[in-house]
């Protein structure tokens, strides 16, 4: 017994190592230099701030609050937290069930008037962490110096607070103030849901802000470093684009979403409203919708630790190319002229034993106003994302993710401009699991190659190369302890 | 490459910790379970029981598990192999449908959650796996489900007789005369392991802890909750007998059912013919 476990622990180990040693020769070599378009750099560079301004406070944003595991269910059901998430916080199908039910088990402990009156519907995380962030290729002083740019150290995330439960039967609710590094205060996510109307699981109603039913869920996923802790396909955005538009598909978003599922949530629908404020309070941008549809159905197919799902969706947006204005200022409220943009794309979760694999491919167009250009901007994803949940206790992961322009605003823009490729390793381990804390020691190495844009980890000094046709590295390295209480 | 090669000694090491932090040994039971057509394997089961149950019924299946110290009523000790819920004899080990029935039903009234979001092949592997905890399972020796005749009409006639039993069996000594589990033996009763355990409250209407149907609870009478108090009363009871006692006792749930039409137009058309249900009823 313990040499076979010996035998598979150095298994991993050194698949590990060797996939490590692997993707450390697919990075270019240090200091390659600037090719012989520095003059178009120009001008493109400074067309991208605007872009990247409106990049980074994306990426903050989505990378300020990704975190769902909720230890006051585990506390109320007196359920280890393996029960509903594969590994926390990824909810597996009994989880998304659970949570498909409006946080109702289905027996009759989902009264509030039943709870102990200890029990207090509150939960916090937080990762106290050390990182290394190494960016290469960036312009710093005086121009048009670059250098690679590392940046390490020991660190702390942002804190979470999870509140989430019942108001009544049928009724719930969810709150989740968040509290960045900086000490800047925010709302993630305030709802309040409506389950089981006309006694069908077919209608539930959820208005407030809330995540998008994203299949691959970004605020539930185990990543958490800069360059790992976010997909190319929520939230890119080409170059060029107009300042004020701001979106993210993994970011929760504020409307009402019509939702449903079969009794065991094998088949799950979803349809939402959204304000097209990219989550942002106070109708900045408002006087027009967003929806966003999605789809999926699961077979009890194979051996694996649950069924197999694909899932579809399709999110139509829009965002505002003009505005009212005092002083010179934007008048909040006032945009107006939308142009439309939409995200396409299909995924699944595939179980092989306890090989989990999670695909996602999608297709992403704007609008020619919102583009910034002559044409409209159009780009692919594709990803691959492997768990390997050896215990409940213990995770190995691996992602590969890459994007491709397939049309650029400006015809004249190299087909390359924007591309970008991520890749990323990590393990997960819980030394302890039971029905009242949770804890994981995690450790992640993450890389992304971008063509003319910075990286969406905003790391370095978040600008892109001055020759638009240098790929530009950046990679992160994450030892964490992540905890929920 | 300077740089990634400096990264993979601290990763590496990481990693290893990791995995010595999470890893587990995996013995390989062979205990088998069959159900709906589908056939669980002990060794497919253990991680899932290590995932789903291992918190409440503990790593033996002994009903120690971290979380069972704030659990009322306690977590199966399946290392007794004593079933409540069983389409079998009393004293006798239940059927593998009855385990799987019993897993994705859930509980009503205790922690125990329906567990259907689970595949049918996760489930009849949890309790294969589940088997392993009793010798008793070994002998390979096949439970019999009890036979389960036809339900009869309801009627006015059968629900007097199902009251007078209830009355007669002395039911009411630990469900209360009104049915609200509230007997005078109510506050006494324990389980085979000593702990406090309420009869069954009707008036709250939730189905039966066995299912819901009205088999179900034909089978609850003929069976007994083997490990409560709840006896077989299959040698005090025909099968007659059995159905009027279950149309009474849906006539004590505040639910729209023929029996509660029926009854309801009785007490209508005999106002104050009933003689009360508990000590006064037996002078």
């Amino acid at each position: 017994m313990g040499n076979g476990l010996l035998k598979g622990a150095g298994r991993v180990g050194w698949s590990m190592l060797a996939l490590v040693m692997m993707l450390s020769t697919m990075a270019p070599p240090l200091g390659a230099t600037a090719s012989a378009n520095k003059a178009a750099v120009a001008n493109l560079s400074s067309g991208l701030r605007a872009a990247y301004t409106t990049y980074v406070r994306t990426t903050s944003r989505a990378l300020a609050s990704r975190s769902l595991a909720i230890p006051a269910f585990a506390r109320k059901y007196n359920l280890a937290c393996s029960a509903c998430h594969t590994v926390w916080p990824e909810l597996n199908n009994f989880g998304q069930r659970f949570r498909d039910n409006g946080y109702q088990m289905g027996n009759d402990r989902d009264a509030p008037n039943w709870r102990d009156p200890s029990y207090w519907p509150i939960a916090v995380r937080t990762t106290p962490q050390f990182r290394v962030e190494t960016t290469d290729h960036q312009p710093i002083d005086p121009a048009p110096s670059e250098a690679e740019i590392t940046q390490a150290g020991f660190d702390i995330s942002g804190i979470d607070f999870l509140m989430l439960g019942t108001l009544y039967k049928d009724i719930t609710f969810g709150l989740v103030p968040t509290l960045d590094a900086d000490g800047t205060a925010g709302v993630e996510a305030a709802f309040v849901r409506f389950d089981n109307l006309g006694n069908s699981p077919w209608a539930n109603v959820k208005v407030g802000k809330f995540e998008l039913d994203n299949l691959l869920s970004e605020k539930r996923f185990t990543w958490l470093s800069s360059n790992g802790g976010f997909l190319y396909a929520y939230h890119y955005q080409p170059a060029g684009s107009v300042d004020n538009y701001a979106f993210g598909l993994g970011d929760n978003q504020i409307g009402a979403e019509v939702s449903g599922h079969s009794l065991n949530s094998y088949t799950r629908y979803s349809v939402s409203v959204l304000a097209t404020d990219d989550g942002e309070a106070g109708l900045p941008t408002g006087k027009s919708v967003d929806a966003m549809v999605s789809l999926s159905q699961a077979f009890a197919a194979g051996g694996g630790l649950g069924p197999q799902r694909i899932g579809v969706f399709g999110y139509l947006g829009h965002r505002p190319t003009t505005f009212q204005t005092i002083n010179g200022e934007p008048i909040p409220g006032t945009y107006g002229d939308h142009k439309p943009f939409y995200r396409v794309g299909a995924t699944a979760q595939l179980w092989l034993g306890k090989l989990e694999l999670l695909p996602l491919v999608s297709h992403a167009q704007d609008d020619v106003a919102l583009g910034g250009g002559t044409e409209k901007p159009e780009w692919n994803t594709a990803l691959l994302e492997a768990h390997y949940v050896a215990t409940p206790r213990l995770m190995v992961q691996g992602r590969y993710e890459l994007l491709r322009m397939s049309q650029q605003a400006d015809p004249a823009t190299e087909k390359t401009f924007g591309n970008a490729d991520a890749f990323a390793v990590g393990v997960r381990a819980y030394p302890f699991m039971f029905a009242r804390t949770g804890m994981a020691i995690h450790g992640e190495l993450a890389m992304t190659k971008t063509i003319g844009m910075a990286p969406l980890s905003g790391t370095g000094s978040g600008e892109p190369a001055y020759d638009p046709l240098t790929a530009i590295w950046s990679r992160s390295l994450l030892l964490a302890f992540d905890f929920a209480f | 490459m300077r740089l990634h090669t400096r990264w993979i000694a601290p990763v590496s090491a990481w990693g290893a910790v990791l995995l010595f932090v999470g890893a587990t040994p995996s013995p390989m039971p062979a205990q088998q379970a069959h159900a709906d057509n589908v056939t669980g394997h002990a060794a497919a089961g253990r991680p899932l029981y290590e995932r789903y149950c291992v918190g409440c019924h503990g790593k033996d299946g002994d009903g120690a598990g971290d979380n069972a110290q704030w659990i009322d009523p306690r977590p199966r000790d399946f290392t007794l192999a004593v079933f409540k819920c069983r389409s079998t004899a009393t004293g006798s080990l239940p059927t593998d449908q009855d385990l799987y029935n019993a897993v994705s039903r859930g509980f009503v009234s205790t922690y125990m959650p329906p567990w259907f979001a689970l595949t049918p092949q996760n489930r009849i592997d949890v309790i294969a796996y589940i088997k392993t905890f009793s010798a008793k399972w070994n002998g390979g020796q096949t439970a019999t489900p009890i036979t389960i005749p036809d339900e009869p009409a309801v009627s006015a006639d059968g629900i007097l007789h199902g009251r007078q039993l209830f009355q007669d069996l002395q039911c009411w000594k630990c469900h209360g005369p009104a049915g609200h589990g509230d007997g005078p033996a109510a506050a006494t009763l324990t389980d085979s392991k000593d702990n406090p355990i309420r009869p069954y409250d009707f008036v709250v209407g939730s189905r039966f802890k066995c299912g819901s149907t009205n088999r179900d609870l034909y089978q609850i009478f003929m069976t007994g909750l083997d490990g409560t108090p709840m006896p077989s009363f299959a040698d005090l009871m025909q099968p007659g007998d059995a159905w009027d006692l279950v149309h009474f006792l849906r006539t004590l749930q505040p639910l729209a059912s023929p029996e509660a039409t029926t009854w309801r137009a009785w007490l209508t058309a005999h106002p104050g013919e009933l003689k009360p249900i508990g000590p006064e009823g037996t002078q």
